[in-house]
């Protein structure tokens, strides 16, 4: 168990090393920089920008340097938010995105889960049908489209939400409902189809043969067995909800990380680029270790090596 | 109050599929008292698991119990509840499946899974349970039982799942066992040792075993009454004496010139029953073996045959053993005339 341990935080580290090399050479082959503008700047000032930051040396150097500031947890200072650093940005930005988006992963396992397993019990009738009706849309329609289904029934007709900003939980009712839509929808056929398969299984005859309660069927001998697929999927997909999404983010005027992210892409936020998609990399290689260790709880017959 | 333990009477039960009805029990009625031993024999889609799973309350869906009557120790099957069954299932009645590769659940310990039984059908609590677990490994002859009840299913061998099956049966000591193929899925060595300790454990707690099996080995050797079944229907019914040394359907003797003697000459080939099984679906209008009976008569394709009796316990569906009744008749017939 240490051993595995062990092995995975190894892996870990190379995998975040090649993550972050790609991501650097990838960003510098992108045309434009951090300091270009619609106004024009004087080529002294830009260059004068340059040598601050330490652009004008070469990009092997460059990267030399960053690797080395970042092992000793110096990430830099963004080039665009002036006086602040990129480390400062992720600590103000993600808890906001991180209690939105843990929300609606809650919610989705709260709504997926029991919905899967009442459309596999009920196969072929009414409620199954509605529920696949249901999930096909959640995982058809793109979230910018239930935002502004959202925004223009609940907030300007109904007048019953709020439709900008974080400060009340009236403001989380709508981001949670279009964050969690597709991972619930995603989860709910993920249970049904694990659920049917379970349910042909001989040790549920066995159970039924013993004599256990219907309830306890279900719920002791189907569903720890049904439950392993909505593991693997749902460690990754937490990874990705809780940094924030950019669409959601933006339509309801999240100060999340999600815009963070996109907006340092396209203002060329060189530092800000590296620290957000190392930081995304990191979480989602921790959920995935946390998803085979909770594999292994889950189902004795998995082996860690 | 019967004189038997388990008495089925008049048994049909259809199983309503989308592409229609197919009676998988017609006209079934088994009886057996108590310890004693019952075979049932016949090929795959006959209806042998079906009649023993109906007695336990497990009828699959979209099957339907139609009509008869199913006694068990003092129950009226037919009559219980689903609430009612569950406390029968497990404890006054338990099965022994075929595979047990797959019976037994791969997340929970063999302890956890010998003790829910326990637990279920008993007032003992965690560590009396616990205590019977250990004593039931111990009575199915696995060995270091405080160290197997804390293994998973994966951890353990198709013969020692078995015992294990066995032993998740007899927790509460069961007045009947139904054995479902319960060698098919082990290999010849392990089949009889799990065919022997069933036995050693019928003796020890005196209860009664319906076997349902394709191997008439098996259940000359253990069984006293043995049912054959083709086509949802008992055709021969009687003592397992009466079946091997005088079968009267001509089912029941194809079934046992198939099977390989030690007497047979060096490549001399077995006699196999020629056809395929019955489409149930559309079952033939007379006896259902009639198209593949090689002594099949005109009226064996028109009507079902009725039952001959031979004695207390024996009896048959065919005509041809009618065919003494038939002269009869037409002999009185005669008589009458002239």
């Amino acid at each position: 168990m240490l051993k595995y341990v062990a092995k995975r935080i190894l892996l870990a580290i190379v995998t975040i090393w090649a993550v972050a090399t790609l991501t650097f050479f990838l960003m510098n082959m992108v045309p434009g920089g951090p300091f270009l503008s619609e106004k024009a700047i004087s080529p002294q000032a830009t260059a004068a920008l340059e040598a601050k930051y330490g652009l004008d040396k070469p990009l092997i150097q460059r990267y030399f340097t960053y690797m080395t500031d970042a092992l000793h947890g110096d990430f830099g200072d963004s080039l665009k938010q002036r006086g602040r650093t990129v480390m400062s940005i992720i600590k103000m930005k993600f808890p906001v995105s991180a209690r939105v988006g843990g929300i609606s992963v809650l919610v989705a396992l709260c709504l997926g889960i029991p919905l899967g397993c009442m459309a596999a019990l009920k196969r072929g009738k009414f409620l199954d049908s509605l529920i696949s009706v249901i999930s096909t849309c959640g995982i058809a329609v793109p979230s910018f489209v239930i935002c502004t289904l959202l925004l223009y029934v609940l907030g300007v007709n109904l007048r019953l939400l709020p439709t900008m900003g974080l400060t009340s939980w009236k403001h989380y009712i709508m981001p949670v409902i279009a964050l969690s839509f597709y991972p619930t929808a995603y989860i709910m056929r993920l249970m049904r189809s694990s659920m049917l398969d379970v349910l042909g299984q001989d040790y549920m005859r066995t159970a039924k043969a013993k004599g256990v309660a219907g309830f306890w069927i279900l719920f002791k001998h189907a569903m720890r067995n049904a439950i392993l697929p909505v593991v693997t999927y749902v460690g990754p997909m937490l990874a990705y909800t809780v940094t924030g999404s950019f669409v959601v983010e933006k339509i309801f005027v999240i100060p999340g990380l999600g815009g963070e992210f996109i907006g340092a892409i396209g203002g060329r936020d060189y530092t800000l680029i590296m620290g957000t998609t190392i930081f995304l990399a990191t979480l989602i290689i921790i959920m995935n270790v946390v998803v085979d260790l909770v594999y292994k709880l889950v189902d004795p017959r998995i082996k860690l090596k | 109050m019967s004189e038997y333990l388990v008495d089925i009477k008049n048994e049909r039960l259809s199983f309503f599929t989308p592409a229609g009805e197919v009676k998988a029990l017609n006209d079934v009625s088994i009886s057996l008292k108590e310890g004693e031993v019952l075979g049932i024999v016949g090929e795959s889609g006959s209806g042998k698991s079906v009649t023993a799973y109906s007695l336990m309350g497990l009828t699959a869906h979209p099957g339907k119990l139609i009509s008869g009557s199913l006694y068990f120790n003092g129950h009226q099957i037919e009559q219980m509840s689903d609430k009612e069954m569950r406390k029968i299932r497990g404890n006054e009645v338990s099965i022994i499946f075929q595979d047990p590769m797959t019976s037994l659940n791969p997340v929970y310990t063999i302890g956890n899974q010998i003790m829910e039984a326990v637990l279920l059908h008993t007032d003992k609590n965690k560590a009396q349970a616990k205590e019977r677990a250990k004593e039931l490994l111990e009575l199915v002859g696995i060995n270091e039982p405080e160290k197997r009840l804390k293994q998973y299913p994966h951890e353990l061998s198709g013969g020692m799942r078995q015992r294990v099956m066995i032993a998740i049966a007899l927790a509460c000591e069961p007045k009947l066992l139904i054995a479902d193929e319960p060698t098919t899925a082990l290999d010849v060595t392990i089949q009889a040792q799990i065919l022997e300790l069933m036995m050693e454990l019928k003796d020890k707690l005196g209860m009664a075993i319906i076997m349902i099996t394709h191997d008439l080995g098996v259940v000359a050797s253990m069984c006293e009454r043995i049912a054959v079944m083709y086509a949802g229907k008992i055709v021969e019914y009687g003592m397992t004496e009466d079946i091997f040394y005088e079968p009267k359907h001509q089912y029941t003797k194809g079934l046992i010139r198939s099977i390989p003697r030690l007497d047979t000459k060096e490549h001399e080939r077995l006699v196999p029953i020629e056809g395929t099984p019955v489409d149930m679906l559309n079952p033939p209008k007379g006896c259902p073996f009639a198209p593949r009976c090689d002594a099949c008569m005109k009226i064996c394709l028109r009507e079902m045959p009725p039952v001959t009796n031979f004695g207390e316990v024996h009896y048959t569906q065919c005509w041809l053993n009618q065919k003494e009744e038939f002269e009869n008749a037409s002999c009185e017939k005669g008589a009458a005339n002239e």
